[in-house]
């Protein structure tokens, strides 16, 4: 439980629009993306990345983790991104086009430069790499592994179509195994599981399917270009009602054990130990989030005190 | 000049009238009759049908130094005004007031004719560019900015008397029967016409769709009209209303409507009988959807719909959720297809709407209405006449009115217009005074004034962005900065009346 | 820094601003704005302490704001003033 951080909703910001960025404080989503890549034109890289700069810095008492989508590192823009962009202290990047395991290590070893430089910890920025071409789904489990730094695959099915020669659709099914690659790739790998964006922001019900159909596969989190998208999306990551109620069962069961000095229950005759009760903390975490329950879970409840 | 109640400097005498100071919102009465016209005696055998609008004009007995008015029922499409104003200067006559429901964009045509002494005042507020070149000092022509049901109240009450109502009529026949509902300047509702059918001294039906008598169902009867006249046309009918109005798209705004739909639930009145008006902005109509769902999920049966009336009101209308609609005004061609045919979906005058001088106008029996704000002080006192530039743009609409009756106003409104903070330490004009609101709904927080700490309580408990009003002006200001207040010259070039007749505030000329 | 040539940077979107700089023996700032009765001065101000900051003194600088932050107004002149080099 070192790294309890929702993402379910992870918001693209284009960066050279003033209108847009000055209202990131206001949008309810757990994550923004502020968009240097494919949302600047190549004229405004420039302005782009000194406007976010600015931006950032005058964003510090944040309510939101704010990644910054650099252009690849082997464009001309990739490194001058990282020059004006780190100082200005996003949380992490988010990288596209991360064909390889190479890549990524490539921006891992540009951040660890800098992080020392500015005498900040090692690790200091998060990466999360965009599994968006057939090359990437294919190296994704290494991908997954190639860096600490790295929090969750996210997977990018636009670009990914475009690599395939073949069109997106509504249901999706063309995005099947490319989806449980990339999502098993992350949880072997211990991290967090990205969905692709969504693009028909009039689409709501189709939004919610796709949505609750990648939190069954094992996504905790969507990327989105939409803010109306928002409500939806942490709709579908919402725990259901019965959810909730056995986690709190679950969590009451284990505290009352605690106090008979017991670490294992049993609950309805079943067992609950130490998954059953850190999945039950996740999901109350969720709910309390979501304004579904009054009261934080504190993480003691799994171990204990020490 | 006196200080009134709200620390305004306001003249008791403007453009040669007397005028009470605003002291609250609730305390002064009305000392009169009844404003009273001649009785009238038109037999058998007399023509009410005179031509052109020229001949009515004559045959009203319009002279120099009177009074006039017109509906905005046709708002932004009406060419009546216009017409009406070559018209009279053709003729020759001088020094005339218009007094009409309210004056629009489109009526900056008329400019020519106030540089000219054609028409040497206004009764009545203005939209857009007559406005802001009197704000500016560039037409010399005072104005009273007034509310709908404070127009209504200075008709009734005799303050302004009118000479000759020329009412734009789309559904005519020829002994002076008419509505709003039918042919190709239909409006709908006209509501705004009403007292001054009843209280002008002549009542000239303007019309371009002549039909049959008798035209059915009647509207304004021929007991109350002197003559009628055709034109060619009364209005652009694509500016008339609207073919759709809609809900905003903007994350902000969505942002802001989902908070006001959260004041409504926590206030408690979102049960039967629930009566409620928007406006016709698409975060007003995002509050509108909300309030749809809440009634359905809720299985609430409303009690009524009112204001200017859109497609959406239609709906709800239908659907079950209200039993009745109260019509002033059709803001979009739903409205107007549905007051045609719709028993429930009721006309109704300006001074039932809004007026405070009677036995008891519908505002009074609202739960709930969502206003609209250009700026808003932290005394909760609210602006949507002047704009950032100093100069009077906006007429009050109902603002006031609604406010004072409805049990609950809530402001809705962007935190920042383009930098411009909608808190502010002092607003440039006061159209509404606090006291009347109850709370402010922007996306960066919600103020609820102190006059409701119950709700206050509530909104907190369901984790609502609740903040102080002083508390979110500051967060504002962190963002856009301290505003410069607008500089103003001494001289007061308008009026703003509150609903009773009292004088909230003045409009000055603005610095160059 | 030295405005060598005439460039400029921002767009005419709300809450955006276009910045235009050219070379001059002196220094000049214009301010245009939406929100110039308000908010004029202080947009002038942060114009000012960008071209200080930049260690720019002479130039014409031409500022047509459609009500942007101090941030963008900063970003905006910071990207004129790159261009122009």
């Amino acid at each position: 439980m070192t790294d309890f951080k929702l993402r379910r909703s992870m918001l693209y910001v284009p960066g050279n629009m003033p209108s847009m960025l000055q209202n990131i404080p206001l949008f309810k989503c757990d994550s923004i993306i502020i968009d240097l890549e494919d949302g600047v034109n190549y004229a405004e890289k420039d302005a782009a990345r000194i406007l976010v700069t600015n931006f950032l810095q005058n964003y510090r008492k944040r309510s939101q983790e704010v990644l910054v989508r650099i252009n690849p590192l082997y464009t001309k823009w990739g490194y001058d991104d990282l020059k004006m962009i780190l100082p200005a202290g996003p949380d992490g990047i988010r990288f596209p086009m991360a064909e390889t395991p190479e890549l990524v290590r490539e921006l891992d070893e540009a951040l660890t430069k800098y992080e020392k430089q500015a005498g900040l910890e090692v690790g200091h920025f998060s990466i999360l790499p965009s599994i968006e071409t057939i090359k990437s789904v294919l190296n994704a489990y290494e991908i997954a592994k190639s860096s600490k730094r790295l929090t969750g695959l996210a997977f990018g099915a636009e670009d990914f179509t475009a690599s395939m020669g073949i069109q997106r659709t509504r249901t999706g099914e063309e995005l099947f195994h490319a989806r449980m690659v990339v999502v098993w790739a992350a949880k072997a790998a211990g991290i967090q599981a990205i969905d692709t964006v969504f693009s028909d922001a009039n689409d709501m019900e189709a939004l919610l399917h796709e949505t609750e159909m990648a939190r069954k596969l094992g996504y905790t989190g969507k990327s989105m270009v939409n803010p109306r998208q928002i409500d939806v999306i942490h709709q579908a990551f919402a725990p259901k009602q019965e959810e909730i109620d056995h986690a709190l069962k679950v969590v009451e069961a284990i505290k009352q054990a605690r106090l008979m000095g017991t670490g294992v229950i049993s609950l309805g005759g079943k067992m609950v130990d130490a998954p059953v009760v850190k999945r039950a903390v996740t999901t109350l975490q969720i709910a309390y989030a979501q304004g579904l329950i009054n009261e934080q879970i504190n993480e003691e409840v799994i171990y204990g005190k020490e | 000049m006196v200080k009134n109640s709200l620390g305004r400097l306001v003249p008791e005498v403007f453009a040669g009238k007397t005028y009470t100071p605003y002291k609250d919102p609730w305390s002064l009465q009305p000392h009169c009759k009844r404003g009273t016209r001649d009785i009238k005696r038109i037999d058998h055998n007399a023509k009410k049908l005179v031509g052109n609008l020229r001949d009515g004009i004559i045959a009203s007995g319009l002279k120099d130094g009177m009074t006039i008015s017109t509906h905005h029922a046709l708002r932004n499409g009406d060419h009546l005004l216009n017409q009406l104003v070559k018209e009279i200067d053709a003729l020759g006559i001088r020094d005339i007031k218009i007094a009409s429901s309210s004056v629009h964009a489109i009526h900056s045509e008329i400019i020519p004719y106030i540089r000219k002494g054609v028409i040497t005042g206004l009764e009545c507020g203005v939209n857009g560019m007559i406005g802001e070149l009197i704000s500016k000092g560039e037409l010399d022509c005072p104005v009273v900015v007034r509310s709908h049901g404070g127009r209504a109240r200075s008709l009734i009450t005799g303050e302004v008397l009118v000479d000759v109502a020329f009412l734009a009529a789309p559904y005519c026949d020829e002994y002076g029967n008419f509505n709003g509902f039918y042919g190709p300047s239909a409006c709908g509702s006209l509501g705004y016409a009403i007292p001054d059918s009843i209280h002008a001294r002549k009542v000239v039906a303007v019309t371009d769709n002549l039909v049959p008598y008798p035209a059915v169902p009647v509207g304004i009867p021929q007991s109350v009209v002197d003559f009628v006249v055709t034109v060619k046309s009364l209005g652009d009918p694509k500016k008339i209303v609207s073919t759709s109005t809609r809900i905003t798209t903007d994350p902000i705004g969505l942002q802001t409507a989902k908070y006001a739909a959260m004041v409504i639930e926590a206030s408690g009145l979102m049960k039967d009988g629930f009566s409620f008006q928007t406006g016709t902005g698409g975060i007003s109509l995002a509050v509108a959807d909300h309030v749809r769902n809440m009634m359905r999920k809720g299985k609430i049966k409303g009690s009524f719909g009112c204001g200017g009336i859109t497609g959406y009101f239609v709906d709800m209308l239908q659907e079950g959720l209200f039993r009745a609609l109260f019509d002033v005004q059709c803001f979009d061609l739903k409205a107007v297809e549905s007051i045609g045919r719709n028993q429930n979906h009721q006309e109704m005058s300006a001074s039932m709407y809004a007026s405070p001088f009677n036995a008891g106008a519908v505002v009074n029996r609202l739960d709930c209405v969502i206003l609209s704000a250009t700026e808003v002080d932290v005394d909760f006192n609210v602006n949507v006449n002047t704009e950032s530039t100093g100069y009077l743009l906006h007429n009050t609409g109902g603002h006031s009115d609604c406010a004072a009756g409805a049990k609950l106003s809530i402001i809705v409104a962007p935190a920042i217009r383009g930098r411009l903070p909608i808190i502010r330490d002092r607003v440039t004009t006061v159209t509404t005074p606090g006291e009347t609101i109850g709370v402010i709904v922007t996306e960066r927080g919600i103020a609820v004034n102190d006059k409701f700490p119950e709700l206050k309580e509530e909104l907190i408990k369901r984790r609502a962005p609740v903040k102080d009003i002083r508390q979110l002006r500051d967060e504002i200001y962190a963002i856009t900065g301290a505003p410069r207040p607008l500089e103003f010259e001494d001289k007061v070039v308008g009026l703003v009346e509150y609903r009773d007749g009292s004088i909230i505030d003045a409009i000055r000329q603005v610095k160059k | 820094m030295k405005i060598m040539k005439k460039s400029q940077a921002g767009t005419s979107q709300s809450s955006d601003l276009m910045v235009v700089v050219e070379p001059a023996n002196e220094l000049r700032v214009e301010v245009e704005s939406t929100v110039k009765r308000q908010y004029g001065h202080l947009i002038k101000a942060v114009v000012e302490k960008t071209l200080a900051d930049s260690g720019v003194t002479a130039g014409i600088i031409r500022v047509n704001d459609r009500g942007a932050l101090d941030y963008a107004i900063k970003a905006r002149v910071e990207t004129a003033l790159q261009r122009a080099q």
